[in-house]
């Protein structure tokens, strides 16, 4: 038998954990706006799959809003075209900051099986940044809420810089 | 005027935010699992109001946030005014009032979605009305008092007394608080076709003041059931908690009306079993 270690000097020897910061309320409440570019619909059956008791997305403190106002987090499926490409900038552009768009399947990558269509211009990339890629085709709703679960750390991360620029700015503003 | 009225005031307006956020927590825990759901954690409305005020204040106009600030005013006002044991006369104007201003702070906004929510809360606000007053009569006709405490220290049992007023009040809670089926101006589900009506174009803090009048609503609104339940301390906990679990379980069991069935439907339960109530009372009742 091994001999018997002490748990106290097991415990003095463990690295201390690094002190807790406080996430953002961001991230225990990341609401969500669905915009549905052209896509074969695939990816927007499993983004509302999402929301149904089997994946319940609401655990996570997601709702569903259809207002990009008070949404923090743009899901958007399939490729962008030239008719849908201003639409789609618009409502990013009424999301407050911070925000994350989260492109779901290969369309909102690439333009998927679509990319060679006349009017289709590509990835949702082309229009607006986005933070995460969740693959698949169809993507799955498991894959679909994990790509969410990032994009509201994304968010909290970009809630800190955010932050931590003001104060920069204010501490700047005081020197002059 | 005593203190310990003014205190019962000032712990409303304290505790008030408290009371109401738990309230919606333990709704939506319960929403979740009556769907199969884990759903959110019970602080999760607190989470929610933390992020809604970390958001910029970007307002679509000028006017907007006075609105609903005037909104969360008028709401907490019709709540001091039962529990300092004011007039339950005067708290049907100031309720209507805090209604407008957000029903204005909608119609401000020029979003479509906005107006139609506003419409519709008028509607809302046209069906709830008569039963506040026919509920408030009532309450008078066998308590002799408009008064919150003076009801309560009448020690009758109102719930049994009025069954017809108490089923009008639960279908006024189930407007107020904006569930199915009447939760036609604005909706908590994502599952209707209009799921942001009134508080569409509310963003970040505007939201959050809307958020903040709607806990202390509906806190004095099971403040008002408490009222019909307080001759007895079993009773007292016993029937606000059903009525509560009720509404949650009416909220999930059916589908939202259209406007002209919500407003018939409520006048026609008012006048059925409202005035049905209070027929005996003014018929020489011996109770």
């Amino acid at each position: 038998m091994s001999a018997r270690v002490n748990e106290k000097e097991i415990k003095a020897k463990a690295p201390k954990a690094p002190a807790i910061e406080r996430s953002p309320a961001i991230e225990r409440s990341p609401w969500l706006i669905h915009y549905d570019a052209s896509s074969c619909n695939g990816c927007d059956i499993e983004v509302l799959a999402c929301l149904t008791p089997l994946y319940d997305a609401e655990r996570f403190g997601c709702i569903v809003t259809g207002d990009p106002k008070q949404a923090d987090i743009l899901l958007v499926t399939g490729s962008v075209n030239n008719l849908n490409a201003p639409v789609l900038r618009n409502l990013y552009e009424q999301m407050p900051e911070p925000r994350a768009v989260v492109a779901i399947g290969a369309c909102a990558y690439s333009g998927g099986v679509f990319a060679d269509c006349y009017n289709v211009k590509g990835g949702i990339a082309q229009v607006v940044p986005v933070d995460v890629y969740v693959p698949g085709c169809a993507a799955r709703p498991e894959s679909i809420l994990d790509g969410v679960v990032r994009a509201a750390q994304i968010l909290a991360k970009k809630k800190k810089e955010l932050r931590a620029g003001r104060r920069r700015a204010k501490a700047a503003g005081g020197r002059k | 005027m005593s203190y310990d009225k003014l205190l019962f005031a000032l712990a409303y307006i304290i505790l008030g935010p408290l009371a109401g956020g738990l309230l919606a927590g333990i709704d939506r825990k319960i929403t979740a699992r009556l769907q199969g759901r884990i759903g959110p954690p019970i602080l999760q409305p607190f989470y929610d109001l933390r992020k809604l005020f970390t958001r910029g204040l970007d307002p679509v106009n000028r006017v907007q946030i006075p609105f609903v600030a005037s909104h969360l005013v008028f709401a907490v006002t019709t709540g001091v005014l039962i529990f300092m044991g004011g007039d339950l006369l005067l708290i049907i104007f100031v309720l209507t009032l805090a209604g407008i201003f957000l029903v204005l702070a909608a119609y401000s906004t020029g979003s479509p979605y906005g107006k139609i929510g506003a419409d519709r809360e008028l509607v809302l606000m046209m069906a709830y009305e008569p039963m506040v007053i026919l509920a408030l009569v009532g309450l008078f006709r066998v308590t002799k008092s408009f008064d919150f405490w003076g009801i309560a220290a009448s020690g009758k049992p109102l719930a049994l007394l009025l069954p017809g007023i108490y089923i009008g009040v639960f279908l006024v809670i189930i407007m107020k608080l904006r569930k199915s089926p009447y939760d036609i101006s604005t909706s908590h589900h994502a599952h209707q076709e209009l799921v942001k009506g009134l508080t569409a174009d509310l963003g970040g803090p505007a939201l959050g003041l809307v958020e903040l009048a709607h806990w202390y609503e509906s806190v004095y609104l099971y403040g008002l059931v408490l009222l019909f339940w307080t001759w007895n301390p079993v009773a007292a906990i016993v029937g606000p908690t059903v009525t509560y679990f009720l509404v949650i379980l009416v909220d999930n069991a059916t589908a939202r009306l259209k406007w002209g069935m919500t407003l018939a439907s409520a006048w026609i339960v008012a006048l059925a079993v409202g005035v049905g109530n209070l027929i005996p009372f003014y018929l020489g009742r011996p109770w």
